[in-house]
């Protein structure tokens, strides 16, 4: 998948402001942004919803726009909102979806376990709650097994244990060799499954490697703190590798670049108490790319 | 299972399951039906009461006309009293061979229907007696069924106003829905035509319809409303499905371009109440002014309710279908197209 310098513009608004990125076979590939950095529109014209204003976009070998319909059994979309049926259950909008593409009813029962769904079978749509219902939305842009998989922000509005779940969910697809292509505001959550992460804001790429190239790319310190009193500055100061420490009314902070012999050196002394090591994340990384904080 | 079927199995159950649509597609046009036809209804309404006073050939004859309800007097006085009240427009005397009428000048009208009645009738048996063929052989045939109650033309005209109602809000409500919930382009990402999609929800439309007209008719036929159809019902059938696809058609319209089901479900209010009153639902268009029935030409329910009638309740062939027939495809043909013209995927 292949996307060449790609512009939308909404009037004298730059939606999507000049994108290029590749995607390889197999991979998964992560957008991450705030709200309104284009994250969407880039999706929607890849997917071949939109078209751009200019730019180029091939899909396994093909131009997705104008609507392509040999690619389109292919690949599968998610879109931000659900979109169902009307007063059909979850099991038949897995079966109605799956028409679509010629699959037989039978794979809903198989896809509705595979998100966790089984005992909401029977339920209406409009009955299941928010995480439920994406779970149903990611499971229909899946039942005809495509190759290529775009989820625009599947784990929004998801609890902590149903995005655990979800996590599995679509590692167990990337092992079945499909490509996916996700947006998410999660950051940490890009960390640990994205092979690569491309991080957008104002609808532009501000940077693209792997979580850890670009969170080691930012040369940020590790962060040690334990709770104040178990040490003093001074004694902190005097540990190897230590570059700087800060004292507040709760906590001792130690910024450390060699964080492993300040932490045996803290062992030794039995200083473990409330002990947290923070090193740097995506969110940093952000932060240092926008001069801005992260907020989802 | 392919596509079109799916699509029409999930509109089936989608509509199924909506009890508003159900109910405005069956039980709201059904209370019309019900009302209208049990308020018209009674046949009194339709043959005019005199008073008679004796027995004989004569009353039998009249009798057999079908268009006289006898109120029976024993003496003439009282006969005749009823009618000097005002009470009835005429009373009947039948004596040893002579027969008196005495009728309101008032009310000309009943008057000159009953003695017309009455001379005939004892024309006819004044020939009959005298046991010679009669000169000129008179022959009359009624173009409506002979009791011509509302329910003759409430019938066909609720119906038709029924399924205009099914198919204006169905695909109208369907495509709002449909594209604010973002179905529309979740299906165009699938690989499947817009064709399957549309006439998917077409099928589900002419099959509503078929089962209006069955239950519509069903409630009629029972003896509360006496319906009596003549001629072949099933060329109903036609115009049900024709009649359909043109309301289909403006709801489409309607559809694409209300953004809410708020917005689309006035609209399509706007259009098929006004278009009912004008089209003879409720009451039959010969009775307006000549200028409305002229307007009224341009509604496709005028045409279809006009069709309806005539091979519902006028005993008319598939000869009466060609004009209902022709101009409801020329509606379904332009304001399809320009429907098409105007369809949006998304808002
Ligand atoms: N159809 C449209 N018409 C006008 N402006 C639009 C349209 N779609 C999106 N935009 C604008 O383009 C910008 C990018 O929107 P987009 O939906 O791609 O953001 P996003 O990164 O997906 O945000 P979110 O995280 O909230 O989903 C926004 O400022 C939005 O207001
Ligand atoms: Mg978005």
């Amino acid at each position: 998948m292949e996307v060449a310098d790609i512009r939308k513009h909404y009037g004298d608004l730059k939606a999507v402001d000049g994108v290029s990125f590749t995607v390889a076979e197999g991979e998964f590939f992560g957008i991450l942004g705030p709200n309104g950095a284009g994250k969407t529109t880039t999706l929607e014209i890849v997917e071949g919803l939109r078209e751009p204003d200019s730019g180029s976009v091939t899909l396994l070998g093909a131009q997705p726009w104008p609507r392509n319909a040999k690619l389109l059994p292919r690949i599968g979309v998610q879109l931000q909102a659900s979109s169902f049926f009307e007063k059909l259950t979850a099991r038949e909008q897995l079966e109605t979806f799956g028409s679509l593409y010629g699959v037989p009813p039978a794979k809903a029962t198989e896809m509705l376990e595979l998100v966790g769904l089984s005992d909401k079978a029977n339920v209406p749509e409009n009955k299941l709650s928010g995480g439920q219902r994406q779970r149903l939305s990611i499971a229909c842009a899946l039942v005809h097994d495509p190759d290529l998989v775009f989820l625009d922000e599947p784990t929004a509005a998801l609890d902590p244990q149903a995005r655990r779940n979800l996590w599995d969910v679509l590692r167990a697809i990337q092992e079945r060799g499909k490509t996916i292509v996700y947006t998410t505001h999660y950051l940490d959550e890009a960390e640990i499954l994205c092979d690569r992460v491309a991080i957008m804001d104002k609808g532009r790429i501000l940077a693209m490697d792997t979580p850890a190239k670009l969170i080691r790319g930012l040369d940020a310190p590790t962060r040690v703190s334990l709770e104040r009193g178990s040490l003093t500055v001074a004694e902190a100061e005097a540990f190897q590798g230590v570059d700087h420490v800060q004292e507040d009314e709760t906590s001792l902070t130690i910024s450390t670049r060699e964080p492993a012999p300040v932490l045996s050196a803290l062992a030794e002394r039995g200083a473990l108490d409330g002990l947290q090591v923070r090193t740097a994340t995506l969110e940093d990384v952000f932060l240092n790319l926008t001069g801005r904080e992260y907020r989802a | 299972m392919t596509a079109f079927k799916s699509l029409s199995a999930a509109m089936v159950k989608g509509f199924l399951r909506d009890k508003m649509a159900l109910f405005f597609a069956f039980l709201f046009p059904l209370m019309f039906l019900v009302v209208f036809g049990l308020l018209f209804g009674d046949a009194g309404g339709d043959k005019t009461k005199i008073a008679v006073v004796g027995e004989g050939p004569v009353v039998t004859a009249l009798d057999q006309t079908g268009v006289l309800e006898f109120e029976k007097f024993d003496n003439p006085d009282q006969a005749r009293q009823k009618v000097n009240d005002g009470d009835l427009p005429a009373a009947v005397v039948v004596g040893d061979g002579r027969v008196d009428l005495t009728f309101a000048a008032s009310d000309q009208v009943k008057a000159q229907t009953v003695v017309g009645i009455v001379s005939g009738v004892v024309d006819k048996l004044n020939v009959a007696a005298t046991n010679t063929p009669p000169a000129f052989e008179f022959a009359a045939k009624p173009v409506e069924d002979a009791s011509l109650k509302p329910i003759q033309y409430l019938t066909p005209g609720i119906l038709s106003w029924a399924v205009a109602i099914s198919g204006v809000f169905g695909s109208a409500l369907t495509l709002v829905s449909w594209r604010k919930k973002q179905v529309l382009r979740r299906i165009r990402l699938a690989p499947v035509g817009p064709t399957a999609v549309l006439s998917s929800r077409v099928l589900v439309s002419v099959g509503t319809a078929l089962l209006q007209g069955l239950v519509f008719v069903a409630v009629a036929l029972t003896p509360p409303f006496g319906l009596k159809l003549t001629g072949q019902w099933w060329l109903a059938i036609p115009l049900l499905i024709l009649g359909t696809m043109a309301f289909f058609a403006i709801g489409m319209l309607v559809g694409a371009f209300c953004k809410t089901e708020e917005a689309a479900s006035g609209a399509a209010n706007l259009i098929t109440m006004p278009m009912a009153f004008l089209s003879g639902t409720f009451f039959p268009v010969e009775s307006t002014p000549p200028w409305l029935q002229a307007v009224s030409n341009a509604f496709p329910l005028r045409h279809m309710n006009d069709g309806m009638l005539d091979v519902l309740v006028r005993g008319k062939g598939a000869e009466a279908l060609l004009l209902p027939s022709a101009v409801l495809i020329g509606f379904t043909l332009v304001v399809g197209f320009i429907a098409a013209k105007v369809f949006r995927w998304e808002d």
